[in-house]
């Protein structure tokens, strides 16, 4: 199964970028690529409504809120990881709902692993998306209620538009840490190939196996992703204003 | 009100209901800079426009905030087109996007994302697509923008942006328009021009129009009646030219353009001609009023007076139209510099009632006014051309006679 495994021994020999490829564990790769989609798309539900609220509500503990959703940016991943594995295992009612619902837990599993990487990616949607559309004119807001728009769709057809770099940001972000994720997998999912094996415990597999030539092709192809997912988002960030210039 | 349509206008087309007016009851505590005052004002307005005026500070755009529901009064009730959108004690507050009313902003918060034609289609999204496509088309052909309408608002003038602002709100048949210094972020010449192509869109609209500016020459030019707000309250009211030309507070004599305000007292009253006399106390409480549009005054002290022996002795009276006043009332006279004449010998044979003597301190330019101090026992800023300056051979220190018509002297309350 692991094809990088098999050719270990020859490390001494400078492979070239199609054996580097070859030696990629591809099943880990594709289970991260479906994991960072699925979180990206669930962030992207949760994250709009959210980061909209955080932007606009004038509640006064907010801010409470708003440090809360920053905790995952500056804990240990373990220690979310932690809590997330005992919120989801048998003792607690969300674990037991599960597997009252599905016959099995949720610990060490790739939907176990779903909801630890969408809370630890969370600010990294949320953020940018409440960034911009705090920024987006409050007097255009106001001219669109003057014209009878109610505040729904003045989010898609004002707030969401003008944030568009904003929105783009956030989904590069979460779908990058996503893939780069590596603490709160290992709590919460465990190193099972196929299941919850990704791409970056793939590469401290391969180093405790002293499969140097296997880690290096694999963070290779990672280094590269998140090289082209933060050139979109600075590229975006910078062209947006010469399409759209303020008047 | 509701039958006569004397030219076919298109957007009059447009309104298949006649506006029913707005009536205005708001007191509202305002927080501004200087400890804060009170906006608190009742009105009711017709169709037809009606220019809100005042100083910047005034409570203009708190006031338009309270009708289009941006901001709350504390207490108060407004109706518009016969709907209540505001009353404190029934407790009703309907939200901005169900009260119908037009809002215009200073900064037209036009839609940078959008073309002209979605611009203006914006706010008709209850439409079937085929009345929308419609009523924006005529929107755009009767404002003269159809051409515009694949434009983004960043390619287009400040006129043409004011054009796609109004369409675009008055595509919705608002109940009430509100325009708020619309003219005020455009460069001055195009200003006048475009204030008279905004003028020839509003005027046959068959809702009350409620025009906030604080520019003399918009007044004139486009308000048929007007309110003047001062600190959050409406201190006169009436046809532009009532208003500007008698007005009633300092804060309105310097911002309807009397460069000259003096402190003066009734000495005789002459009923039978229309006429009083009254007799220059000093010049008003700020010295000489050099009135900006802003209303902000810069103060000269008399330095001159006492040298030259003249205050006290000899009193300066001025003939001026008659009020309700008494002998030994004590008012403000107003004088615009643009009224008085100037000459270099005492003049003979003249209407005037008012002749004063004096010399002239100074002469300085400004655009293509020269402006001449002259020092008659109290300082008197006079406008004259450049060619009536070289003309006239004008320095300082000649003698020179200023010659004030009666109804040039404007009486203010005290």
């Amino acid at each position: 199964m692991n094809i990088a495994a098999v050719t270990s021994q020859n490390e001494s020999d400078s492979p070239g970028a199609i054996t580097l490829l070859w030696r990629m564990d591809w099943q880990a790769f594709w289970l991260t690529f479906r994991l960072a989609l699925i979180v990206t798309a669930l962030l992207l539900a949760l994250g709009l409504p959210l980061a909209y609220w955080i932007a606009f509500s004038r509640w006064r503990w907010k801010f409470l809120f708003e440090a809360f959703v920053a905790l995952p940016i500056v804990l240990p991943p373990t220690v979310l990881g932690f809590y997330v594995l005992i919120a989801l295992g048998e003792r607690s009612p969300l674990g037991r709902w599960w597997e009252s619902m599905t016959g099995h837990t949720l610990a060490f599993t790739f939907e176990g692993l779903v909801i630890g990487s969408v809370l630890y990616s969370l600010p990294f949607a949320v953020q940018p998306f409440a960034a911009s559309f705090s920024a987006v004119d409050s007097r255009l807001l106001n001219a669109s209620a003057v014209l009878g728009v109610a505040k729904f769709r003045t989010f898609w057809r004002v707030i969401v538009p003008l944030s568009f770099s904003g929105l783009v940001t956030g989904v590069a972000l979460t779908f990058a840490h996503t893939i780069g994720e590596f603490g709160v997998v290992l709590m919460v999912g465990g190193n099972i190939p196929g299941v919850t094996r990704t791409l970056s415990i793939n590469i401290f597999d391969q180093v405790q196996d002293l499969n140097y030539a296997g880690a290096n092709a694999t963070a290779l192809v990672l280094i590269a992703i998140a090289f082209v997912l933060l050139s979109i988002v600075y590229s975006l960030n910078r062209s947006v204003w010469s399409i759209w210039p303020r008047p | 009100m509701a039958t006569t349509v004397d030219r076919v206008n298109p957007r009059t087309a447009l309104y298949p209901t006649n506006g029913t007016g707005l009536q205005v009851r708001v007191r509202r505590t305002l927080a501004g800079d200087a400890g804060g005052f009170e906006l608190d004002v009742a009105f009711a307005l017709e169709k037809g426009i009606t220019i809100l005026f005042g100083p910047s500070g005034a409570g203009k755009t708190t006031l338009l905030d309270c009708i289009a529901g941006l901001t709350n009064p504390d207490q108060g009730r407004i109706v518009a087109g016969g709907r209540v959108l505001f009353d404190s004690e029934e407790q009703s507050n309907l939200s901005t996007t169900e009260r119908n009313i037009g809002y215009v902003f200073q900064d037209l918060a036009l839609f940078p994302h959008l073309t002209v034609e979605a611009n203006v289609a914006y706010g008709l999204g209850g439409l079937r697509a085929e009345d929308r496509k419609q009523r924006v088309a005529g929107a755009l052909e009767s404002l003269g923008i159809l051409v515009l309408r694949r434009r983004r608002p960043a390619e287009l003038s400040g006129g043409e942006r004011q054009r796609v602002a109004l369409a675009r709100t008055l595509v919705t048949q608002p109940s009430v328009l509100l325009l708020d210094e619309p003219l005020a972020a455009l460069d001055l010449p195009v200003r006048m021009k475009i204030a008279d192509d905004l003028r020839r869109s509003i005027q046959a609209l068959p809702i009350p129009v409620f025009y906030v500016t604080h520019s003399r020459d918009e007044v004139f030019m486009l308000g048929e009646r007007m309110l003047m707000l001062e600190r959050g309250k409406i201190i006169a009211e009436g046809t532009p030219h009532q208003v500007m030309s008698a007005p009633r507070s300092e804060t309105v004599a310097q911002l309807a353009g009397f460069e000259n305000v003096f402190e003066a007292q009734v000495t005789s009253v002459h009923e039978e001609r229309g006429t009083m006399t009254c007799e220059i106390l000093s010049s008003g409480a700020k010295a000489r009023v050099s009135g900006t549009a802003d209303g902000t005054a810069e103060a000269v002290p008399f330095q001159n007076l006492e040298r030259e022996g003249r205050s006290g002795s000899n009193a300066i009276e001025l003939e001026t139209p008659l009020v309700r006043a008494e002998v030994g009332t004590k008012l403000r006279v107003g004088i615009s510099a643009g009224d008085v004449l100037l000459a270099t010998s005492a003049p003979l044979g003249l209407s005037a009632r008012n002749i004063l003597t004096g010399r002239l301190l100074s002469l300085s330019q400004r655009d293509m006014i020269v402006v001449a101090r002259v020092d008659c026992g109290v300082e008197m800023s006079v406008h004259l051309t450049l060619a009536a300056r070289d003309s006239l051979e004008l320095r300082p220190g000649r003698q020179v006679w200023l010659i004030v018509k009666t109804h040039s002297c404007h009486l203010l309350a005290g």
